[in-house]
């Protein structure tokens, strides 16, 4: 049951975080990662004669690959203890969360590790993402049936 | 509840650990560390058990005993289905009793061995506990390899395994009494701050302690908690101090602040935790100076946090528990 001199007093030795410091360093970063992607994307097109659109999705598939790739040299996580939300909302912690989630299991084999954990993470954020999509999508046609 | 023993005494200890703890201030008094996680294994959990099984070939090398001597084997870990202590220990003792004290195993190990030899059903017990930075991160918490921010609170599970040789033959350390906590419930639900969730359980068992043995802070030279961390540690000592007027003075500390250096090792925030931390220091640093009489008595407090992350999502609360030893020196 919970003791209010007990709170009181926990409170006082409560740890504090430095979230003024966290929240720069994330904006920091993930604004640095925004550029860099916007930076690739442009060389891509200027260089490789691609589409924008092609040179989007080869800018996403290189994040992907260096998440991944960071991620199994251990380096990834150190990072993400540091810049935080900046590199684990964009799509590179979504391949870092598939990535750790294979490492971690793969010592129970391909089946019940790797192939049945892989998505411990990332599947509420495909589930609701691809959920919220549907509904959104269907809001918008509604309202321009209407309209 | 207090029990009080005539005859059980402790032979010997053996601690073996890992990479973090061997760089900790305690890092000489350990019998056998590791520089990796994977202990020349091929899984993480694989080590734990390596770990296991090295901490009692060491304690029967130490005390010159064959596997068939142990009477008993008593431990526990915070593996599922206690499986690390389970494989570690096969092939040692006439029997094995397995445990799940969370973090307060080790002390629920000593005290139910002592109970069996105290009442002439065992001679030889060895009490058992280990746990895994890396396993239990892969149990309770996210994959190891993903950088899941953590808080200052958080505590650091310790890594390494440690058996201690309970006997019915006198030696210089005896087993002196102790106090078998309760489940405690204080409304907290905040698993990455588990000082505050189990200090209420150490304040328990504490003012339990001395109301039952009519003792206080002067009788003991050392109190000393299991893992509650930084934070834990100071909600302790006011608390104490501000409702029962009990001043721990500097008599006091926790084995989850004593085992690293918090300066230089910051990954582990607020301290060491796991069932394997406070045992790690008390059956290494503790017991030396106990054996070397410059500490007469001691009260070891062994913290642990019961709850699953099942139950957490269930929106249920972390219940805690502290079990308490006395270990004095015999004169």
């Amino acid at each position: 049951m919970r003791d209010s001199f007990y709170e009181e007093i926990a409170d006082l030795h409560k740890a504090r975080e430095n979230k003024i410091k966290n929240a720069f360093l994330s904006f920091l970063c993930g604004g640095v990662l925004g550029l860099l992607g916007e930076g690739i994307v442009e060389i891509l097109v200027s260089f490789f004669s691609l589409s924008r659109e092609d040179g989007l999705v080869w800018m996403l598939i290189l994040f992907i690959f260096l998440a991944s790739f960071l991620t199994s040299l251990g380096i990834f996580d150190r990072m993400v203890t540091i810049f935080r939300c900046g590199l684990l909302i964009p799509i590179t912690g979504f391949a870092h969360s598939m990535t750790s989630c294979c490492l971690d299991t793969k010592t129970e084999g391909l089946i019940y590790g790797m192939g049945s954990n892989a998505f411990k993470l990332a599947g509420t954020v495909l589930f609701y993402g691809v959920s919220s999509a549907f509904l959104l999508g269907a809001v918008r046609y509604l309202i321009e049936v209407i309209a | 509840m207090t029990i009080h023993y005539q005859n059980v005494y402790l032979q010997d200890t053996a601690c073996v650990c890992g990479p973090y703890e061997k760089k900790g201030p305690l890092g000489k008094y350990f019998d056998k560390t590791y520089s990796d996680f994977y202990c020349g294994e091929s899984s993480f959990e694989k080590a734990e058990v390596k770990m296991v099984k090295d901490s009692i070939q060491c304690l029967l090398k130490k005390s010159s005993l064959a596997k068939e001597d142990i009477d008993l084997v008593v431990g526990g870990d915070l593996l599922n289905q206690i499986t690390a202590t389970t494989y570690g220990s096969y092939g040692v003792g006439q029997g094995f009793v397995g445990i799940y004290g969370a973090c307060s195993s080790s002390v629920l190990g000593l005290i139910l061995g002592s109970t069996f030899i105290e009442n002439g059903f065992a001679s030889n017990v060895i009490g058992v506990v280990s746990s895994h930075n890396l396993t239990s991160e892969k149990q309770f918490r996210y994959p190891i390899e993903y950088g899941a921010p953590r808080p200052n609170s958080a505590t650091f599970t310790a890594t390494g395994a440690a058996s201690c040789l309970l006997t019915s033959q006198k030696s210089s350390i005896r087993m002196e009494c102790a106090t078998i906590g309760r489940s405690i419930d204080y409304g907290q639900n905040d698993s990455n701050d588990m000082g505050r969730v189990m200090a209420p359980a150490a304040i328990d068992t504490l003012t339990r302690h001395f109301q039952e043995t009519g003792r206080g802070v002067e009788d003991y030279d050392w109190i000393l908690t299991g893992d509650l961390g930084v934070y834990g540690k100071e909600i302790v000592k006011e608390y104490l101090l501000k409702k029962y007027s009990i001043d721990l003075e500097k008599k006091y500390d926790d084995c989850g602040v004593l085992l690293y250096d918090l300066e230089k090792q910051k990954e582990v925030k607020a301290g060491g935790s796991g069932p394997a931390c406070s045992p790690l220091v008390v059956y290494s640093y503790f017991v030396s100076q106990l054996r070397k009489k410059k500490i007469k008595r001691i009260l070891f407090l062994a913290t642990g946090a019961l709850f699953s992350p099942l139950f957490l999502y269930q929106k249920e609360n972390i219940l805690s528990i502290c079990h308490a030893v006395s270990l004095e020196v015999v004169d």
